[in-house]
């Protein structure tokens, strides 16, 4: 372990930057997945006959189906949102750092 | 109000149980020898016997063997983590779960899923950035050697062992059902098959094989759902209400339903499942397979993108199933049950829209399923063993990789010769416990220490092997004092122990062990523990000195 240069990587304001920003964003989302499942779980808990009632009276599709696949989908455009940005813009700030701090 | 919540919590954590026993419970009949199946399942295990062949000539190192040097795809790893997850029961029991009560089935689903996004956001790149082959190399990274990798490598091989007994008990009944084949036959077989692509291809071989059986399981499921599709002109409405018009539950099919179970046992699987699931050494042990973080992140988005799509699969074939298999006369014995059980609605349905041959097709696949599962359980289970503790705690870091891949080797043949061994020894036994056992204890010893390894300044040796051991023991004791071991296997009268999981008691204890046993620990050693942690942060943040992949 080569102990100077991670020393100066945590003295690195840029670094505490991208650590600050990207711990955030991984809470952020982590809350808002957890979230929407608890929200989720106490909808069937007290209202389940919400879930249950049509949409539309003519069509046998219940609240319920748009909620339930509309769940699945944010699982997976959470996972796109924070891969996008953590690939992209975090990857790119860390990049930066460790150029600087190696030279 | 409070009780209705958790009795939906409840609700929610009972497809586990689904999960892990599904069809694979209880007395199977055994069917007519099933001859397009078979042809099928040949085809398939001559592919895959080749990759192996192919796999085995490009590994020559240790990294080769464990982590396929680092060189797969972040879509090629997705398509593996996929596929550990979408296994033969998960697939039959989750359709089958649809087939009888409609919206629960998606309720069940959605519980599975959301596990990945937070290992995801929490987890993926830190464990790449610190891990060469297992998680036992992150959670050791700046504590003792010996004592963690010792704890970590337990933790990792009973959950394999239970895990283990029950695919391979399942397997032998699946097969049975399917292609009617001997219980013992099949078992022996899916051993030998496994030992095959571990032994001579390794992670490479184990994970082309997880490919391949993902690919064939997701276009499988994506026609029987188009065809289920065509049949009511691509219109979900007609679909419902065609189905609601031929269930005997009726309108209640498109609403909550009520599977309700005790709900501390389920809350306590719930957990189990959210946290076991980065707790499972074979799950883990993919995040090293790909070159970066970059890469880990990839994978998971992969991931999460195909289990979903294959729960959104599983639910309009379950309602398939309703429409075309349960009004036909042909799935059903004289009393009106369907053929084989509830547990083969996907497996009829896959009769009624593709005819014989599609069945041969589906049926092949559920078995690959059990094959490429059962690999991926294997290596993980001898890499814990070469890796951690033959070359970590045996040898003190000094053994070369030739010895270290021959120990490997070795625990492969012997893991095996075990799993068939359990495998027949197992077969009246009730196994659906194990792998909600399985998962309870990577909850309760894997996770705690890997994620507070990563999380937690404090955290010393002392702390994470008594805290870590605390949960193994609880997870292990209370497991055998409920009223799953206790009751049903061992055929006392009363539990000591009254819930069925014991996640949530464990996972208590071993958080609160770790926190106790660190913070109490002034010695000199745990200090420098500590002052590791600085360097360890920075690594896992940033990659600086994490290992990539092997040039070929």
């Amino acid at each position: 372990m080569n102990d100077p240069i991670y020393e100066r990587i945590q003295a690195n304001p840029r670094f505490q930057e991208l650590v600050a920003k990207r711990e955030r964003f991984a809470w952020l989302l982590s809350i808002i997945m957890l979230g929407l499942y608890l929200a989720f779980i106490i909808l069937i808990a007290f209202e389940p006959q919400l879930l249950g009632t049509r949409i539309n009276p003519d069509s046998p599709t219940t609240w319920g189906i748009p909620l339930g696949v509309g769940l699945i989908l944010s699982a997976f455009v959470l996972t796109g949102i924070y891969v996008k940005r953590a690939n992209g813009e975090f990857d790119a700030l860390n990049k930066s750092i460790l150029e600087e701090v190696q030279q | 109000m409070i009780a209705r919540l958790l009795t939906t919590l409840g609700l929610m954590a009972v497809a586990p149980a689904l999960w892990a026993a599904g069809a694979l419970e209880g007395d199977v009949q055994r069917q007519p020898l099933n001859i397009s199946a078979i042809l099928m399942f040949v085809a398939f295990v001559g592919a895959t016997l080749y990759i192996t062949y192919w796999a085995s000539k490009r590994n020559t190192s240790a990294a080769d063997y464990y982590t396929a040097g680092g060189s797969i795809t972040g879509f090629q790893n997705g398509l593996a983590i996929a596929g550990d997850y979408m296994s033969a029961a998960s697939f039959l029991g989750i359709s089958a779960l649809v087939f009888t009560s409609g919206y629960d089935g998606l309720i069940y689903s959605i519980g599975f899923l959301v596990g990945w996004p937070v290992i995801l956001f929490l987890i993926a790149e830190r464990l790449r950035n610190l891990g060469k082959f297992t998680f036992a190399d992150v959670a050791s990274y700046r504590l003792k050697q010996k004592e963690i990798r010792t704890l970590s490598a337990c933790g990792s091989l009973v959950v394999v062992a239970f895990y283990l007994i029950a695919q391979m008990v399942g397997a032998g009944k699946l097969i049975e059902l399917l292609f009617g084949l001997n219980y013992h036959v099949a078992v022996i077989l899916v051993g030998i098959l496994m030992v095959c692509y571990v032994l001579f291809g390794g992670m490479l071989a184990t994970t082309w094989v997880q490919i391949i059986k993902a690919v064939l399981l997701l276009s499988g499921a994506s026609f029987m759902a188009l065809m289920v599709m065509k049949h009511v002109n691509f219109d979900f409405a007609t679909l419902f209400s065609e189905a609601i018009k031929v269930h005997p539950k009726g309108e209640a099919i498109m609403s909550p339903g009520g599977l309700v179970k005790d709900p501390i046992s389920a809350i306590s699987l719930g957990l189990a499942l959210m946290f076991g699931t980065a707790g499972l050494p074979h799950i883990l042990m993919r995040f090293f397979t790909v070159s970066d973080a970059k890469e880990a992140r990839k994978s998971v988005f992969y991931a999460t993108g195909f289990i979903g799509y294959f729960y959104i699969l599983t639910f309009i074939i379950g309602f398939g199933a309703i429409l075309l298999v349960s009004t036909n006369p042909m799935f059903k014995d004289g009393a009106g049950a369907l053929l084989g059980g509830n547990n083969m609605a996907a497996i009829h349905l896959a009769n009624a829209v593709g005819g014989s041959l599609f069945l041969g097709f589906i049926s092949a696949v559920a078995f690959a399923t059990i094959l490429a599962v059962v690999s991926g359980l294997t290596l993980a289970g001898a890499s814990a063993v070469s890796h951690d503790l033959y070359a970590s705690v045996f040898k003190k870091g000094k053994a070369n990789d030739k010895d270290e891949l021959r120990v490997s080797k070795i625990t492969t043949v012997c893991l095996g010769v075990l799993a068939i061994g359990l495998g027949i020894l197992f077969e009246k036994q009730n196994i659906a416990f194990m792998v909600g056992l399985a998962f309870s204890i990577a909850a309760s010893c894997n996770f705690p220490v890997l994620f507070l390894s990563m999380y937690w300044k404090k955290l010393t040796t002392r702390g994470a092997l008594i805290g870590g051991s605390l949960g193994l023991l609880t997870a292990v004791t209370l497991m055998i004092l409920g009223p799953t071991v206790w009751v049903q296997v061992l055929g006392n009268a009363q539990a000591v122990f009254p819930y069925e999981y014991p996640a949530l008691f464990s996972m208590a204890i071993a958080f609160a062990g770790i926190w106790f046993f660190s913070i109490t620990d002034t010695s000199a050693s745990a200090a420098e523990e500590r002052a590791r942690f600085l360097p360890q942060f920075v690594r896992s943040q940033t990659g600086l000195g994490a290992s990539g992949a092997v040039a070929h």
